[in-house]
């Protein structure tokens, strides 16, 4: 591939710290195509393995809150952190408000954190399809841990458990079904739940309905058991203990050697995921497959001929090779 | 009515409809400013069921529908009540005997942004901002100055200071003591409105609790030693500013009324020991009867909560008496001129509605701060409404209207609704984390901005009755970049000028208060005497109860 | 697919009234636009480093506090030392005429009065994206 002068020169500034060229490099590889693979080609080899917490859980759980807390934590630990904020995108106009959550209000004058808000757009479950590539450009810009805040909608629990080494769960006492069936798919993905609003009267009993909960699943082969933190965002309390329970899950993975297993499994992973869509595309779109296509479709629309017979010829060309 | 005659009235009404709809009405939205619908005719059919003594009563008695006080207008018009404020506290000291000169009864402090905020003028994040859109008021001293050759025992002041009121009205009341005014002359009312900062004028400082706290704190003194001092004037004002419906100011500032009486009787107070000095602000929107109609509703649930669910036995604390300023959001930057035309219907409305104050709107707002002559007309507005238009002779002159009757039930009834929300959510303070308030405001702003954008609503100047290539030629006030360099040297000089090692002492005294649970206002007090500025008392409470921060929502 | 466009809206100064800015954002959004609000009470470095690390396209100032006259320059300047100068900023607030002229001729790329209809800033924003794209 030709190598693109304008991001030689911004992946040179990228190397020196400069955060405008960071912030550029993020909208390339968001942007998808030919120059976001250039970008990650060259942004690749600098990753060293920072650590990333997902934040997930219903809307109005709290998560910017508590992500806003967790971050003054780190940095007074002297950590160097990047944040990514992630939003649906509006399925009507295709924008998205990216503003419903609180920046790093006294923070955002603080260099060593780096906040990037992105839009889910294309992508279903309201996580960004290029979560993975914005974390390793965080990750080879020098910062510690990378946190992923993303709401619980439908699949994205899953997507942020293949994104994230720990994921915190936030929930909050008020029920409800929607939020109880939403519970239930969280309830596979978290390490560490977080009961927020622990002022709220409920939330004792709803913290200790969790951990009933949890006690009934079965203890996972990693011999993790995520607590349950009663936290308040708002009031500041909790909050360290939530960045403990962090820390222990880091440690536990670690010790067991099942991070860098993880790491393994997620880049395997994206190899894999990555060139599937590449050979899906290409070999949809391929010449030979389209004409086989459009003719044999019309036999498939005319009950001639069964969508299966159709399916096991285009196996059969595809396997003799195509001309790509 | 005999059953015959019934008959002939729903024969009667049918046959008007019928031709109503033969006729065909104009393709616009026939609904209020706040997008609810209005019927075309109001009959007694639609007041059904309304009972005069219980529902309405007589002027100065429950449920004070008409009218909070027995003579209303006739014995006692309504205070002329201009809200001001600009550079600094000298410029304004001005303005004020200005304004007294011309037949104003009543003073009403405008801050800016800094001493809003609790800032020092010489702090950083004041760049910029130093009497700009208000007077800037750091310590007793600039306090002194402003009331400077004003008597202090005689003059009713409001000041418009929520999350630092307690240090304002500190500085005030020693600022009056100076000059041999006592605590319980000085009168006056102090916004002190927390909760409507968090939900829509977001001039917070501290955290929801310790806010709250602060404010039962100044109730319980005022109490004791302030008895003339209205301690919250509970604003729905901001509520409406911020884009709200006439429901949702009306229910959302009675809400918050409610949340401080709890808090009061939690701290410890007796009702009747200071329902009577809450008082309350509205806006004067556009929409004439549904103006008319918010007052009406709101003095009749203020009055039957407060009797039936608070159980308060003194009726002073039945009332809702209620300051008016007409809306700041209504007025246009395009021919400037016609804001005046606004603001006396509005004002009109607040009128008829029984306030018992009131602020005109001058017609430069949108453009900057009022110039002088603009303040005159708005003065001369209200006075126009008192002495020449004749409405003042006739207490609650629309009672009985079948339009006016039926929309204040109406109204009424939404804000039962809406409190059963905000209960739902465990009360004012969980609803506004919740971000509640914040979201129905946002969505109405939006709903609001869109009908004018689709012509669904009108503006005149706006998107209707342009004119072309407009020049504005009304006068402008221009705040000088001196003020801030000015008010930079003077809170320099008052703290090179005091005994540095008591203020110090103070503050120290200040925090150790403020961890403990006992009054702060007489430690407040004691600060602000030896000239402890705003900033620094505002420093030494944020280290012992944080600051607050919002999740934006829309 | 284009590009699509990010924007940057900020709540520079003291003043807590949000209305505007929101109704603004909630408009850009529909509009299809990419909307980063900061939130109130923003100190113009907040404000120039978001605008940074968002890569945003566009930045929108609202101030009703009088302070406009500290708050542009300030953050017109801080963008450039951030090596962001390309950023058009744009704002909308009480500002009066002749402090709009010094405003924009001092690089703020136009000042959108009360009244103003909301189409207008998309039209404003679509035009000068297409002019840098």
């Amino acid at each position: 591939m030709k190598r693109d002068p304008d991001i030689a020169l911004l992946l040179d500034e990228f190397s020196r710290g400069r955060v405008a060229a960071a912030a550029r490099l993020i909208t390339i590889v968001e942007n998808g195509g030919d120059r976001a693979e250039a970008v990650m080609d060259g942004v690749f080899p600098m990753t060293r393995g920072a650590y990333r917490i997902g934040f997930t859980g219903p809307p109005g759980a709290g998560k910017s809150t508590l992500v806003f807390r967790m971050s003054r934590i780190l940095r007074g630990e002297g950590k160097r952190i990047g944040v990514i904020a992630v939003d649906p995108t509006s399925p009507f106009s295709g924008g998205a408000l990216l503003g419903d959550r609180i920046r790093m209000q006294s923070l955002s004058e603080d260099p060593e954190i780096f906040v990037r808000s992105l839009a889910s757009r294309g992508s279903l479950g309201g996580i960004s399809s290029c979560t993975d590539e914005v974390a390793d450009l965080l990750d080879a810009f020098g910062k510690d841990l990378v946190l992923i805040e993303t709401v619980g909608v439908g699949q994205s629990e899953l997507e942020i458990a293949e994104k994230a080494h720990t994921v915190v769960v936030i929930l909050v006492p008020e029920s409800g079904d929607g939020v109880q069936a939403m519970k239930a798919g969280l309830m596979e993905i978290g390490d560490v739940f977080v009961m927020n609003k622990a002022d709220h009267r409920d939330a004792v009993g709803a913290a200790r309905e969790l951990e009933e909960t949890l006690r009934l699943k079965d203890v996972p082969e990693e011999g993790w058991r995520p607590p349950v933190v009663l936290a308040s965002a708002t009031r500041e309390t909790g909050i360290d203990e939530v960045r403990e329970r962090i820390e222990e899950h880091r440690r536990h993975l670690e010790e067991r050697g099942l991070l860098a297993e993880k790491r393994r499994r997620v880049l395997y992973s994206r190899v894999r995921g990555a060139f599937m869509d590449r050979v899906e595309r290409r070999v949809w779109e391929h010449e030979s497959v389209r004409s086989v296509i459009e003719r044999g479709m019309e036999d498939v629309y005319g009950g001639r001929l069964s969508p299966y017979r159709l399916v096991r010829e285009l196996e059969r060309l595809v396997a003799g090779g195509l001309q790509m | 009515m005999a059953s015959e005659r019934k008959d002939d009235f729903a024969e009667a009404k049918k046959r008007w409809r019928r031709l109503y709809e033969e006729w065909g009405t104009e393709d616009v939205d026939f609904t209020t400013v706040s997008g609810a619908p209005v019927e075309p005719l109001y009959g007694p059919d639609d007041a059904a069921g309304l009972d005069y003594l219980r529902d309405l009563g007589f002027p100065g008695e429950y449920p004070f529908t008409r009218g909070v006080y027995p003579t209303m207008y006739r014995g006692r018009q309504w205070t002329m009540r201009q809200f001001s404020g600009f550079g600094t506290p000298r410029d304004t000291n001005g303005r004020y005997h200005y304004l007294l000169d011309h037949g104003q009864t009543g003073l009403s402090v405008a801050f800016d942004m800094p001493t809003i905020m609790g800032y020092d003028s010489d702090h950083r994040r004041a760049e910029g901002e130093v009497g700009r859109c208000g007077v800037a008021i750091d310590s007793l001293r600039d306090m002194e100055i402003l009331f400077d050759g004003i008597d202090m025992a005689k003059i009713t002041t409001s000041m418009t200071i929520n999350a630092p009121a307690s240090i304002l009205l500190a500085f005030y009341l020693c600022a009056g003591e100076k000059k041999g005014a006592r605590f319980d002359e000085m009168g006056g009312t102090i916004q002190n409105d927390i909760l409507k900062e968090y939900i829509a004028q977001k001039s917070w400082i501290f955290p929801p609790e310790p806010s709250i706290r602060i404010i039962t704190d100044i109730m319980a003194f005022c109490a004791d030693h302030v008895p003339r001092w209205n301690t919250i004037s509970i604003s729905g004002y901001h509520i409406r500013e911020a884009g709200s419906t006439a429901v949702q100011e009306l229910a959302f500032t009675l809400a918050d009324g409610f949340a401080y009486v709890e808090a009061g009787i939690a701290a410890g107070l007796d009702v009747d020991e200071f329902a009577p000095r809450l008082s309350f602000f509205f806006n004067a929107h556009l929409d004439f009867f549904e103006e008319i109609a918010k007052y009406r509703a709101a003095r009749r649930i203020w009055a039957k909560r407060m009797k039936e669910k608070y159980g308060a036995k003194d009726p002073r604390s039945w009332l809702l008496r209620f300051h008016t300023q007409t809306a700041g959001c209504s007025l246009t930057a395009q021919q400037p001129e016609n804001n005046i035309v606004r603001t006396a219907f509005q004002a009109l409305s607040a009128v008829l509605g029984g306030t018992q104050s009131l602020h005109t709107n001058s017609m430069d707002e949108t453009l900057a701060l009022p110039s002088e002559k603009a303040v005159r007309i708005a003065l001369r507005t209200q006075q126009l409404i008192a002495h020449e238009t004749g409405v003042v002779n006739s207490i609650d002159p629309l009672a009985g209207s079948w339009f006016v009757e039926a929309k204040t039930r109406e109204m009424e009834e939404a804000a039962e609704k809406y409190f059963e929300r905000i209960e739902e959510f465990g009360g004012v303070v969980k609803a506004i984390e919740a971000g509640f308030f914040q979201r129905e405001i946002g969505r109405a702003a939006y709903e609001y901005q869109k009908a004018v954008e689709r012509e669904r609503k009108i503006v005149v100047g706006v998107n209707r009755f342009q004119l072309e290539d407009e020049t504005i030629e009304i006068p402008i006030l221009r705040i000088d970049q001196q003020v801030e360099l000015d008010q930079r040297s003077a809170v320099a000089a008052v703290r090179a000028g005091r005994d540095n090692d008591k203020a110090a002492r103070e503050l120290v005294r200040l925090r150790t208060a403020a961890e403990g649970s006992d009054n702060l206002m007489p430690v407040i007090l004691d600060c602000a005497r030896c000239y402890c500025t705003e900033g620094e008392i505002i420093a030494a409470l944020k280290e012992v109860f944080g600051e607050y921060v919002e999740t934006p929502v829309f | 697919m284009g590009k699509t466009i990010r924007v940057l809206i900020g709540k520079p100064g003291l003043d807590g009234h949000d209305r505007g800015a929101k109704v603004v954002a909630n408009a850009l959004r529909d509009a299809g636009m990419e909307v980063i609000y900061t939130g109130l009470h923003q100190t113009p470095e907040m404000i120039a480093e978001a605008a940074v690390q968002e890569d945003v396209d566009v930045v929108g100032l609202s101030i009703l506090s009088g302070a406009h006259m500290t708050m542009f320059p300030r953050i017109l300047e801080l963008l450039r030392e951030k090596g962001a100068g390309h950023i058009k900023v744009f704002g909308g607030g009480i500002i009066p005429a002749e402090d709009a002229e010094r405003l924009e001729a001092a690089g703020v790329a136009r000042l959108f009065g009360p009244g103003t209809d909301t189409r207008d800033i998309v039209d404003f924003i679509r035009k000068n994206f297409a002019q840098s794209a």
